[in-house]
């Protein structure tokens, strides 16, 4: 196959990437989009198969065959819950696949005196895919919840990290220097980037996870977009900074529903305001607590109903006892929508994939900015496990940490059933005044079992 | 483009060709960049347009793209010499094709279960 065909098939496969993912733009297309980016790859791997004249099918098939199996294999036993850790999983592969194409390229070209701008790229796309690897391991591990990961804090970490990240520069720096000892210099500096990718996660944590999760999916698109400029191949390249432009996205939205920058998430730490913030104890003071009976009642009465959920329910993996009472309440004529927060659960979008998977239609799930001005007109509001995203300081309250943060105002609907298990703060580590509200009630109680419970005293009452 | 192209180029040059040869390298790279920028503003406008409901199959999706790497994979593992650039090469294939087939498929299952009402 001659090049020019080779780089007709890729700007081929290129054109069904970004079909692919013009498809995601509504559920309706969204598989056929997901279809159209598989076969573009599959496209993408024959080509570049057969444009070579002669190979060792041996160790490629071998290689194919075994990712081939260990991907099938993860695709189809995760829970949804834990996509989350999946897809850091994912991430950190594609990290570490960038790190060993560029160290093997580097090996090959080395001795035949390689462009700067190729030995700069070497060293680029070993540096993010590094960083990106370690870093996704870590967020895997403290995902999904693996004992010996906790959010590991000591003083000094930001100027480890500073070290570590000069200590990376200057090696890749000396990769472009020195190119007679290029292999030994990407190699020191590949060991200080994975040092790296370990202190920059290892310490962030919790609601936190879905700015670290988008922003090492970037990583991982650039990674690969700098492996292009290494073998100077267009289709690495356009494929790498689509990604890397979807993670920036998705970074980007996660911090302003968060009302935090980046560079906070990161290197910073969630301050509580010190003396002058509401003691617990204070704002707690007036909390009703109610029965699965008493909300029962109210829901027989209700003509609307809003569900709030949070990563708690996925924790209670209470998503398909909420579609079982959001059924049996529809079924009753009663209007029932989903208020998702844009931070809710640990990834971007976390909280749709768990209610679509359990049958709830799309059309029902709201983004807060177009539920936010429903809530007047809501009868009941049923919180299961979510928190910070419901606290009324973040609007009322210019002292609070979490001031300023976009929340779902649902203690403007007239009532509020919080299901929680106890009164413990949330991630932000601040009393939430909603628990305390005259319009809300808590129902404490593991969240499947609340719900389970009140939709069995709905069908009894 | 393909590597083994790149190879016998940069094997076959001299250097007393540099000159010419770093010049032709300089308008490749720019014109590479150029594809990079592009295909930035590209995947902005694309992605701006994606419903927040599906931005864990977004996740998933453009994961799997990222998997790309594959193709990098096979041609250094094509490449062949020495040995540990094959062994490297084969490694990176098996943890892209894991990336690529794992992502494509979980955001298939994803986006199956994405229904409309009734």
């Amino acid at each position: 196959m001659s090049s020019t065909w080779i780089d007709l098939s890729y700007i081929a496969v290129i054109v069904l990437f970004i079909f692919g993912l013009k498809g995601l733009t509504h559920p309706r297309s969204a598989v056929r989009g997901n279809m159209l980016g598989s076969l573009a790859m599959f496209l993408a791997v024959v080509v570049t198969l057969f444009a070579s004249e002669q190979f060792d099918w041996t160790l490629i098939v071998i290689g194919i065959a075994i990712g081939t199996v260990a991907g099938c294999y993860l695709a189809y036993t995760i829970q949804m819950t834990a996509m989350p850790q999946l897809v850091a999983l994912f991430n950190g592969f594609g990290g570490l696949a960038s790190v060993l194409v560029a160290g093997a390229y580097l090996m090959i070209v080395v001795d035949d005196s390689p462009q700067a701008s190729v030995l700069i790229a070497t060293a680029v796309s070993g540096l993010i895919g590094a960083v990106t690897f370690t870093g996704s391991i870590i967020a895997f591990a403290k995902l999904q919840g693996l004992k010996f990961i906790k959010d590991i804090r000591f003083s000094g970490q930001k100027l480890l990290n500073l070290g570590l990240f000069l200590a990376g520069l200057f090696f890749a720096f000396l990769v472009f220097k020195q190119p007679e000892h290029a292999i030994l210099y990407y190699w020191l500096m590949v060991a200080f980037s994975l040092g790296l990718g370990i202190f920059l996660v290892i310490s962030i944590g919790g609601a936190d996870m879905p700015v670290v999760i988008a922003l090492l999916n970037s990583y991982s698109g650039l990674a690969a977009a700098a492996t292009g400029f290494v073998l100077e191949n267009n289709l690495l390249i356009v494929a790498g900074s689509l990604v890397g432009a979807s993670g920036l996205i998705l970074t980007q939205i996660m911090c302003v529903a968060m009302n935090r920058s980046l560079g906070s998430v990161l290197f910073g730490k969630l301050q509580p305001t010190g003396g002058d913030g509401p003691d617990a104890d204070v704002v707690y003071a007036n909390v009703k607590s109610t029965s699965a009976d008493e909300v029962a009642m109210m829901l027989e009465v209700a003509s609307r109903v809003v569900i709030v959920p949070g990563y708690g329910m996925a924790v209670a993996q209470a998503q398909h006892a909420v579609s079982d009472l959001s059924d049996y309440l529809t079924e009753h004529d009663v209007t029932v929508e989903f208020g998702i927060h844009p931070v809710a659960g640990r990834m971007p979008g976390h909280m749709n994939v768990l209610l679509a998977e359990a049958d709830i239609p799309y059309e029902q799930l709201k983004e807060m900015d177009i539920i936010n001005p429903t809530f007047e007109q809501t009868d009941v509001v049923i919180v299961v496990g979510a928190n910070d995203v419901v606290n009324p300081d973040a609007q009322n309250d210019p002292n609070s940490p979490i001031s300023g943060m976009p929340i779902l105002e649902v203690h403007k609907a007239r009532t509020v059933v919080v299901v929680k298990r106890s009164l413990s703060p949330g991630f932000a580590g601040v009393p939430n005044p909603l628990f305390a509200a005259d319009n809300a009630l808590m129902l404490f109680a593991d969240g499947r079992d609340a719900v389970v419970d009140i939709l069995s005293a709905l069908r009894e009452g | 483009m393909n590597l083994s192209q790149i190879l016998i180029l940069a094997k076959e040059t001299q250097p007393t060709e540099s000159m010419t040869d770093a010049a032709a390298s300089g308008s490749t790279l720019i014109l590479l960049i150029t594809v990079f920028v592009l295909a930035v503003f590209i995947g902005f406008e694309i992605i701006t347009k994606i419903p927040p409901m599906l931005h864990t199959p977004l996740m998933s999706g453009s994961n799997a793209i990222s998997g790309i790497t594959l193709v990098g994979a096979l041609l250094t593992a094509l490449a062949g010499e020495p040995f540990l650039v094959r062994i490297f090469g084969t490694l990176a294939i098996i943890l892209a094709t894991m990336n690529v087939v794992g992502g494509f498929l979980v955001t298939h299952r994803m986006l199956g279960m994405f229904k409309k009402k009734g």
